[in-house]
């Protein structure tokens, strides 16, 4: 035993060392450097840029709650889609806590429009609290709010959305949902001015 | 359920069989030690490394000195990534200027990587610096799996070897896998996942200014070339702490599918690889099948019940499925599959948030991990660990027919049924000893975020993961305590090596015992019968001991949820 010990011990500290040289330092700078050269882009975080500044990235979801634009999800993730606090809620299905905010917001929902059926990935947190994304019925669910405020026509709103859609790759991979930055892009670049 | 949701879980399934040969193969030529086409180029490093660290990789080690290099190996890397994080305050590519992590964080981290757990208590992009995240973190990736899948193949040994006392040498098994398995596939994987959208890069964030004209800054880093390994060596430590549900780590359900695809592919390869090294590819197909029977009974319900929704978010007016937790690009049916795929393999990356499922559907993935994580499993340990299953089963048979069980060629004595119980009761007695004991102290109920059962199983979820090496977390228990980053730490070595331990002395006892060939009085391991026989066996022995738990937990969680009751 003493002697497996011993004969352990040159091996194990220069394997460490030299694994941690190749693994630690050369493979993560060489990808760094082949991912900086050949994507440089999606290496840097597909950012998109607008008159010289970073007005987001297309993978991840910022906050959009005002009334004029399509409105992300809610967000665990700091004060609400922080890029350094990603999160979810982590709240148990009978959680008292998720019930309650739950309900505030679906009778704020209902206030405001009643007898809609709302979309449950309006009122629910995501798992990263980045979630670029809602579903088409979430969309279409914001349609009137924004024609009104903005005073463009719900039908050029909901053209706007199909337009918007991912689909599924080949049909089955992954669910249909719209981007919502892309989404509000599009919907800025129509260039009604909002309701003052 | 919907149909597109069955085809998409079909195909997985499909994709996953029909790689299991081709890896199954060039897993055997390393088990083996052949040639293979990557050596023109990766074989002078190989010797390199030989040479400097005065290895002989043809030195056929018994068991005991393959388990003791093994362990000084370990025990060197948890020291080397304990020294990295202390010192991160003072060391380079340390952007936003995180200081040394603390003496209790930094032991927890470090035995969490060295185990192939990735159990995280700190935030990814709140804590560690990239230059943590690559010499710390990622080498263990690699090493962590490494070692896993150079155990496998000691055990592989122990079966198909006769008379003899070797089972291999540890540092040949390990660079091996490490040089010609692991870092090639990264390579290619990571480039993959660039182009796909997750940053690799030495920054450490970027300033946005949103449409709606707030400052949002962006963590990012070199993530990407530690996604791939992350995946593939089943560790699951994110770069993030929102794990495989951050867009940056997976940013597209296509990206999403091949990281459950890269989290199995191994796991099953070795089930072929072992078929091929004991002389029978159907022994190797007889225990995938087993391991897939299982595992897609837990797809079912996870998937079932987490469309099915919550009732209480029903009687608000929210109709369908859980999205709670839930990123709206995978939605229902990718985020209950990758649940059960990273519970069922020991790896631990998230997609959505496990703490947030349905009851039931959270209790899969917890009663994946505590039946010991061999349906599939990680690199490596799902197999051993499988294998020892195995072992009781032909033991448990042969009690019923009244003759010297056999396995695969080898009489299987009391010496080798005792040490298969021993590595099989570890993770009962630290699971519930753990969570009985943080049930009672303050400092262990300080944890729970949810309050009721649900709090309960957060608790056991974490001594579940951590024994069980698997790493993800019913995420609300606040575990960055010195307690928890003490006990699990201490749960989290337990786990891992006291099973190795006795698997290693098993290969060895076994290794030297000669082939007994098969007679017709021999109990076949290779058709339904034995299959049956091998789920009854892991359900029993490995899950009933747990049932008592689960109904203090998910159990009494779910009959709150259809009741109506809040905590």
């Amino acid at each position: 035993m003493t002697n497996n010990l011993s004969s352990a011990l040159r091996p194990a500290i220069v394997m460490t060392g030299l694994f941690a040289v190749l693994l630690g330092v050369a493979y993560p700078l060489a990808m760094t450097g082949i991912g900086q050269a050949v994507f440089p882009s999606q290496a840097n975080g597909s950012l998109v840029t607008e008159n010289g500044k970073v007005i987001g990235s297309t993978v991840i979801g910022q906050a959009f709650t005002s009334e004029r634009y399509f409105n992300t999800r809610p967000s665990a993730a700091g004060d609400g889609y922080s890029g350094l606090a990603s999160s979810g809620s982590n709240l148990g299905p009978a959680s008292q806590v998720l019930h309650d905010r739950v309900k505030e917001q679906v009778g704020r929902m209902q206030a405001a429009e009643p007898g809609k059926a709302i979309p449950a990935d309006l009122v629910t947190t995501s798992g990263s609290g980045l979630d670029p994304d809602i579903t088409p019925e979430a969309a279409f669910y914001q349609v009137d709010r924004i024609a009104r405020v903005r005073r463009i026509e719900p039908e050029a709103l909901r053209r706007l959305v199909a337009g918007t859609i991912e689909e599924p790759v080949l049909g089955f991979i992954g669910e249909r949902h719209v981007n919502v930055f892309e989404l509000n892009r599009r919907l800025d670049a129509l260039g009604a001015k909002p309701v003052s | 359920m919907t149909f597109q949701g069955w085809l998409y879980i079909a195909v997985f399934v499909g994709i996953l069989l029909a790689l299991t040969r081709p890896m199954g193969l060039w897993l055997h030529a390393l088990y083996e030690g052949r040639r293979t086409p990557l050596h023109v180029v990766l074989g002078p490093v190989e010797r390199g490394f030989y040479k400097l660290a005065g290895v002989n990789p043809d030195e056929d080690q018994p068991w005991h000195r393959y388990a003791v290099h093994m362990l000084v190996f370990n025990a060197a890397l948890l020291l080397q990534t304990y020294i990295v994080l202390r010192l991160q305050g003072v060391l380079p590519l340390n952007g936003p200027g995180y200081a040394g992590i603390g003496a209790d964080g930094a032991f927890n981290t470090a035995v969490s990587f060295t185990t192939n757990t990735n159990w995280q208590w700190y935030s990814g992009e709140a804590a560690m610096s990239n230059l943590s995240q690559m010499l710390g973190l990622t080498i263990h990736n690699f090493l962590s799996a490494a070692t896993g899948i150079a155990l496998a193949f000691a055990f592989f040994r122990g079966f198909a070897r006769r008379s003899t006392t070797g089972i291999g040498n540890f540092w040949a098994d390990m660079t091996r896998v490490t040089l010609y398995l692991l870092l090639p596939i990264c390579v290619v994987y990571t480039v993959y996942l660039i182009a796909a959208g997750v940053p690799q890069t030495l920054a450490a964030s970027v300033d946005v200014a949103t449409l709606e004209g707030v400052k949002q800054t962006l963590a990012l880093g070199p993530v990407a070339s530690q996604e791939a390994i992350k995946m593939l060596g089943t560790n699951g430590g994110g770069f993030f702490n929102a794990n495989s549900a951050h867009p940056f780590e997976n940013p597209s359900a296509v990206t999403n599918l091949i990281q459950m695809l890269s989290i199995f592919v191994i796991g099953t390869g070795l089930t072929w690889c072992f078929g091929k090294a004991v002389g029978n590819t159907r022994q190797g197909w007889a225990i995938l099948a087993a391991m897939m029977a299982i595992f897609l009974v837990g797809v079912t319900v996870v998937y079932w019940q987490e469309a099915a929704g919550n009732p209480i978010l029903h009687s608000l007016g929210v109709a369908g499925g859980n999205m709670e937790g839930k990123e709206v690009r995978f939605g229902i049916v990718a985020s209950a599959l990758f649940s059960v795929v990273t519970t069922a393999a020991s790896c631990g990356a998230v997609n959505a948030m496990h703490d947030s499922f349905t009851a039931l559907g959270g209790m899969i993935p917890l009663f994946n991990i505590q039946l010991g994580e061999v349906v599939i499993g990680g690199v490596g340990a799902g197999i051993y660990g499988f294998l020892l299953f195995a072992i009781l089963a032909v033991f448990v048979a042969g009690l019923m027919v009244g003759r010297t069980p056999e396995y695969v060629g080898k009489k299987i004595e009391s010496r080798e049924v005792k040490l298969a119980v021993l590595a099989i009761a570890v993770l009962p007695l630290i699971i519930l000893g753990g969570t009985a004991i943080s049930s009672v102290l303050e400092v262990g109920l300080a944890g729970p975020l949810n309050k009721g059962p649900h709090g309960f199983s957060e608790i056991l979820y974490g001594f579940t993961s951590a024994v069980g090496n698997n790493g993800s977390a019913f995420a609300g228990l606040t575990a960055g305590t010195p307690y928890y980053n003490g006990m699990l730490g201490v749960a989290m070595w337990l786990g891992r090596f006291f099973v190795i331990i006795p698997m290693l002395a098993i290969a060895g006892s076994l290794a030297a015992k000669k082939y007994t060939p098969a007679t017709a009085g021999s109990f076949p391991t290779t058709g339904l019968l034995w299959t049956g026989l091998l789920i009854g066996i892991v359900l029993i022995v490995g899950g009933l001991t747990f049932l008592p738990s689960l109904a203090l937990g998910p159990i009494a969680d779910h009959l709150a949820m259809i009741r109506g009751q809040l905590f």
